[in-house]
């Protein structure tokens, strides 16, 4: 049983904003993948290069061709934070939480938040591996949640 | 001074404030305060309110120009005028636009404001009540990222990660504000010292930030009134001239789910650079800094990207009795700040910016000629400004 399982499903308590694919379709492509518990990132038909969050051209070169490529869900914590406050009435009651922003080598460190599994009072290290835990909603987007990798397990073994 | 000046001679001249407030706790409405500290602006100044035709303001403010000149009976409004950019970062880049605008002739008396009453429109640390997020905040909100402090921690932990950075610089920025705010009675937290036990004892709003890295929420208002220096010479107070402002941005700082490339950053790299060539002049000539508290952390990178001192300085650099009027090279908020005295949305700390170089601060900085503001660090959009005698 993963620790999502542990909370009834999810990681944080139900009544957080829910995501929902741009209404201009801009990043229908990413929630796609997430529901079929794939991590996809936007990259440069003409370029070749990587691009995150989503946006309409690339940065880089200014084509429109971009593809939504499929990734190894694997990265390395970036930076993180323990929320500890309650800002949202979802959350009167339940810190803390562990949030980590990831960074995934296999698409040239482009990054994305995401919750920690486990303990929220672990301690969290710069550069730890982690691997992607695909977090289905009742009633929306599926989220895309990290835990640490098993010792014997590298990103650099894999992608 | 070797550095030309911003707008080619123009002066803040009036200042105003309401009385400060702590969130919903103004016995007036938003708009009424705003008035308020207008009026008590022109009163400064010298100038009939109506004499005012201009109005710049910034982060979405709800009271309009024409409701404002409206309400005074002005003769004229020449300029309506709103800075992009959200939370405190275009405080400075309001100044900016309003010198740019009476250089050009646009308007004669041009009025930079803020107003705000949390009690009646709601607070700003408290998140959202929308059911769904989109891109962008898809890629935040679901995942509990929802106020400000949680949008800037991770930036702050990873520039302490590459700096080899400890708590020590948070603290001692939180206490600079609580000390200087003591010799201020219109400061919201007179009268409250804090004291690095009580900082090490506060909760955890988010880590690395304390309650007390963050900043205060209040109702009141504040305004400064600028004009050129040819006008100002027949105005009641000493002017302050404007040496140099700046706005923007760096590279690719709005780029979704914080992969901003330089993102261990106060995003001020760009603003600080322009800023320094326009004066004329570096971080060694500064006397006195105002630097926009919304978190410690912010004002820390804030103030190593505009060359107070190098990254790995930070913890040597960032102390207490260094950012103290009296005892310290950089005296940092000498009225409280966004901390201590009142959250305006920064706007107070051009206020207090123009004291110094009129000389009337609560924690006076002697002699002091040049004085720097730094608006909104870490925010999409960031703002600096250089005042001179």
């Amino acid at each position: 049983m993963s620790e999502v399982d542990r909370r009834a499903g999810r990681y944080l308590p139900p009544g957080l904003p829910r995501p929902v694919p741009h209404r201009e379709g801009l990043d229908r492509e990413f929630w796609e993948g997430t529901r079929r518990h794939e991590l996809r990132v936007q990259h440069c038909a003409d370029c070749r290069g990587w691009q995150f969050g989503p946006e309409w051209i690339c940065h880089r070169c200014h084509s429109a061709d971009l593809c939504w490529e499929r990734v190894e869900p694997r990265g390395r914590v970036f930076s993180w934070e323990r929320c500890w406050h309650p800002v949202h009435e979802a959350l009167a009651g339940f810190g803390p939480y562990l949030v980590v922003l990831v960074e995934l080598p296999a698409a040239d460190g482009v990054r994305l938040v995401g919750n920690l599994l486990g303990d929220p009072l672990q301690e969290v290290v710069i550069g730890a591996e982690v691997e992607a835990v695909f977090e289905d909603q009742p009633d929306g987007e599926t989220l895309t949640q990290w835990r640490r990798t098993r010792a014997n397990e590298s990103i650099g073994d894999v992608g | 001074m070797t550095g030309r000046t911003a707008g080619s001679g123009v002066a803040v001249v009036g200042l105003g404030e309401t009385e400060y407030y702590r969130h919903g706790g103004s016995p007036h409405p938003e708009f009424r305060l705003v008035l308020d500290a207008v009026r008590a602006a022109a009163e400064d100044a010298g100038i009939d309110p109506r004499e005012i035709d201009g109005y710049c303001s910034f982060s979405d403010d709800r009271n309009a120009p024409t409701r404002i000149a409206t309400a005074l009976g002005a003769r004229d409004l020449a300029l309506s005028t709103m800075q992009w950019g959200g939370g405190g970062g275009g405080g400075a880049a309001a100044v900016a636009n309003a010198a740019a605008a009476l250089a050009a002739g646009y308007a004669r008396y041009v009025c930079v404001f803020r107003g705000l009453a949390q009690g009646q429109f709601g607070r700003f640390g408290t998140a959202s009540t929308s059911p769904h997020a989109e891109w962008p905040s898809s890629y935040e909100a679901p995942y509990g990222v929802l106020s400000a402090a949680q949008l800037f921690a991770m930036r702050v932990r990873r520039f302490m990660h590459d700096h080899g950075v400890t708590q020590e610089p948070l603290r001692a920025i939180a206490l600079a504000s609580y000390h200087h705010a003591q010799q201020n009675p219109r400061a919201v937290m007179y009268g409250r010292p804090l004291t690095p036990e009580l900082y090490d004892r506060s909760r955890w709003i988010v880590e690395p930030f304390h309650l007390f890295d963050c900043c205060q929420e209040n109702d009141g208002a504040a305004a400064v009134i600028l004009t050129t220096t040819n006008r100002a010479r027949h105005l009641r107070q000493r002017p302050a001239i404007l040496m140099a402002a700046a706005q923007g941005a760096d590279p690719r700082q709005s780029a979704a789910a914080h992969n901003a490339p330089d993102y261990a950053s106060a995003n001020t790299r760009n603003v600080a650079r322009r800023l320094y060539a326009m004066a004329g002049l570096g971080p060694r000539d500064i006397d006195v800094v105002q630097s926009y508290e919304n978190f410690t952390g912010g004002v820390m990178m804030s103030l190593v990207e505009h060359g107070f001192c190098e990254p790995e300085e930070c913890v040597e650099y960032m102390t207490l009795d260094n950012f103290s009027v009296g005892t310290g090279k950089c005296p940092l908020n000498t009225s409280g700040g966004n901390l201590a005295e009142c959250y305006m949305h920064g706007l107070g700390l051009v206020v207090e910016a123009v004291r110094q170089i009129r000389g009337n601060s609560p924690n006076q900085v002697p002699d002091a000629e040049t004085s720097m503001v730094c608006s909104g660090p870490m925010a999409e959009l960031v703002s600096s400004l250089i005042l001179r005698r």
